[in-house]
């Protein structure tokens, strides 16, 4: 489908190239020239929810994104790996515009949401946030009661008028996050009060009650244990039926498991894009290979 | 392996030492603790031993004759025959009556046993209640200062006591026969100041004191607030908002006696406010509050976990609402205490209340923002500079209620404090 896409011509130089270096650098990956701009695999779509060129974010003097161009696909689930300071995160947060907040952060580029620039001038960011709902880090719940905690975004958008109204939503959002019958008893008990595990489908089932169209997740399990983490793999895997989600991760395993697409950072630059699978069993590009055998990272 | 003995031993060693260190600076904390407790109940064993003798009054319970021949006084309703009688005469007669040594002539002596003021209570007595007349009451006087004075301190050489010979025999006899006791104050919590320090109360400075209060809160403390939110949430960093914050730090630190003459220049020289009112003293002790109340705001604000505006913003929410929805309420028991905090030491504050006039004698009590008043602090410095020494121990008494105002004042911050963390 990337036929027309010009980038295919050069990308297919720089396999090449890499190729041709991979015989030299073997066991050296971190010696590996990245080119610019240039990503392995199909970091293209037709028709994508997101539109992404050429966006290159610095902090300050420090180039953290260098040029990366990606498209991502309507419900589909794509996850962001690479090792540490890879500029992942920072890519994620251009997506909802968390980074306005970082004020020597600087986005260039061109990041459409929808057809429609999310970093022009006169775009509200609380409408953008509306519709691209996040799940951070470390559980991160409201230190009200759990009702509060999913109520709040309906509140403040003014989807609900009536008690009734809210409650419905409040539900339906806990029974998405799978966390209704845990807590439909105990509604008005304090959200810091609850497990960690609890706390993170809490802040997904609060993401979901404003009904989002994307839903970002910055490694949302990394401060979890397996059991809950498996409840959130779940999870994702539920809500990709009617969610475009975005998961940042460190975990290969979890993007193997819940992702359609993987993409793979490295240093600020996108070096691969392919389907989840095709990137574990048969990556494109040395570097890939040498993050997913463990190698570095 | 010999090496790693060799480690072992060498650390089993110092681990002594480190230990010893331990002890020595625990030691240093209990020492600086108990110096500073050992201050504490000096001072406070000192303010209470003198003034303790400040909360009673000493009166004297006469049967007063009302004689209309000896009063010149035939209908007590006629305000123009009470305004010519004597009533001072029936006291000095009663008095005369109970001490079989002493004769209407020493009515001198005599009088100087009960308070100025009794011949005045005596006449709104029986004004209040005109069938008296012809009969025989009894009725309790408050004594003489002097009197008092000598009642509670007659063995402490550092009061010199104004009673002659005469009169301290009388004293000792009419407190024997419980004609003279010492009872509780009220007297004190009551009234206004006075000359007399037997009739002279902290209730006007207590008042005086409550007015300018809130005049402070309800300017400072939405003030400090506002402002510490825009510099901590909305302000640009730039020069000019860097040096607005290290102005305000140097606020905190300018003496207040500078916020008084900056009051009186301002408040009552330009816009041409009046002398000691309580509004123009809690406008000046605002000035003096707001650094203390921008500073901890700020750092409260400061303290709420980023995560928390991160979860907000992430579900939507405006500035606005991340400030007052999230921001704000865990913020708000910091701020609560700074501002407790900056109101006690505005309390506590004397110096620029004299240069605004706050220092004036003041028999009223205020009934307004704009009445000439004083205030708790300023009461006990003009007590303390009075030469009468019925005053030592109703400035010390004064300084209680003043300590009493404080201690709760920050009992009432750390309460705050503890209830609105546990909603959390």
């Amino acid at each position: 489908m990337n036929t027309m896409n010009p980038s295919i011509a050069a990308e297919t130089d720089v396999r090449q190239e890499n190729e041709a270096m991979a015989a030299v650098a073997e066991d050296k990956p971190e010696d590996t020239v990245i080119e610019e701009g240039k990503t392995v695999g199909k970091p293209f779509a037709d028709d994508p929810k997101y539109k992404l060129r050429n966006v290159d974010v610095s902090y300050g003097n420090d180039r953290a994104i260098k040029d990366i161009s990606l498209d991502i696909a309507r419900n589909e689930v794509i996850s962001f790996i690479g090792p540490s300071g890879c500029g992942k995160s920072t890519f994620l947060r251009c997506l909802n515009r968390m980074n306005d907040s970082i004020e020597i952060c600087r986005i260039k580029g061109q990041l459409m949401l929808d057809d429609e620039d999310i970093y022009a001038s006169k775009r509200d960011v609380v409408e953008l946030r509306a519709r691209v709902g996040m799940v951070f880090q470390k559980p991160n719940p409201f230190p009200k009661s759990i009702y509060d905690n999913v109520a709040y975004g309906p509140k403040i958008h003014g989807l609900a008028n009536r008690k009734v109204d809210l409650d419905e939503i409040v539900e339906n959002s806990l029974r998405k996050a799978g966390l209704w019958n845990e807590v439909k008893d105990r509604l008005d008990a304090t959200a810091t009060g609850m497990s960690g595990g609890q706390q993170q489908r809490l802040c997904i089932a609060r993401a979901i009650a404003v009904s989002p169209e994307v839903i970002l997740m910055d490694e949302p399990c990394s401060a979890l244990d397996p059991i809950a983490t498996a409840r959130v793999e779940e999870l994702i895997a539920e809500m990709s039926e009617s969610y475009t989600i975005v998961i940042v991760t460190h975990s290969m395993q979890q993007a193997a498991r819940v992702s359609n697409r993987t993409a793979y950072f490295h240093l600020g630059h996108l070096v691969e894009v392919n389907e989840t699978d095709k990137v574990f069993t048969s990556p494109e590009h040395e570097l890939t290979e040498s993050y997913i055998t463990g190698r570095f990272g | 392996m010999s090496n790693q003995t060799e480690q072992a031993e060498i650390v089993r060693r110092s681990l002594k030492g480190r230990y010893r260190k331990e002890r020595r600076f625990r030691a240093y904390g209990i020492l600086a603790i108990a110096l500073a407790l050992a201050a504490l109940v000096v001072l406070f064993a000192d303010i209470i031993g003198k003034g303790h003798t400040g909360f009673l009054k000493t009166t004297i319970t006469l049967d007063v004759e009302m004689d209309s021949e000896a009063m010149y006084l035939e209908d007590p309703t006629n305000s123009d025959e009470v305004r010519m009688a004597d009533f001072v005469e029936p006291l000095i007669v009663s008095l005369a009556e109970m001490l079989p040594d002493a004769t209407v002539d020493d009515r001198d002596q005599l009088r100087g046993l009960v308070n100025a003021y009794s011949s005045n209570q005596l006449r709104d007595e029986l004004v209040a209640s005109p069938q008296w007349m012809g009969t025989t009451q009894t009725i309790t006087f408050l004594a003489n200062s002097d009197v008092d004075v000598y009642v509670k301190h007659k063995d402490d050489d550092a009061y010199s006591i104004k009673l002659s010979e005469q009169q301290r025999e009388w004293v000792d006899e009419l407190e024997q026969r419980g004609i003279i006791e010492t009872r509780f104050n009220d007297v004190f919590f009551t009234s206004g100041d006075s000359r007399d320090p037997a009739r002279a109360g902290v209730l006007g400075a207590i008042v005086g004191s409550l007015l300018v209060m809130f005049v402070t809160l309800a300017l400072s403390f939405p003030i400090g607030v506002a402002a510490a939110i825009y510099l901590e949430e909305f302000a640009p960093k730039n020069k000019f908002t860097d040096f607005i914050e290290v102005n305000i730090n140097n606020l905190a630190a300018v003496p207040s006696i500078i916020f008084g003459l900056l009051g009186l220049a301002v408040f009552i020289n330009l816009f041409g406010m009046p002398r000691s009112a309580p509004f123009v003293g809690g406008l000046v002790l605002t000035l003096m509050t707001l650094p203390t109340i921008i500073i901890s705001s700020r750092a409260a604000i400061k303290s709420v976990p980023p995560s928390i505006r991160q979860a907000a913003e992430g579900v939507g929410a405006s500035k606005m609402q991340v400030v007052l929805h999230h921001v704000l309420p865990l913020a708000m028991p910091g701020m609560l205490t700074g501002s407790i905090i900056g109101m006690a030491q505005a309390l506590g504050e004397t110096a620029p209340l004299l240069l605004i006039g706050m220092v004036a004698f003041v028999v009223e009590i205020p009934d307004g923002f704009f009445d000439g008043a004083t205030a708790l602090p300023v009461q006990v410095f003009l007590w303390a500079g009075s030469p009468e020494s019925g005053f030592i121990e109703r400035a010390s008494a004064a300084i209680m209620v003043l300590l009493a105002f404080l201690m709760s004042m920050n009992a009432l911050a750390i309460w705050l404090r503890k209830r609105l963390e546990r909603r959390w």
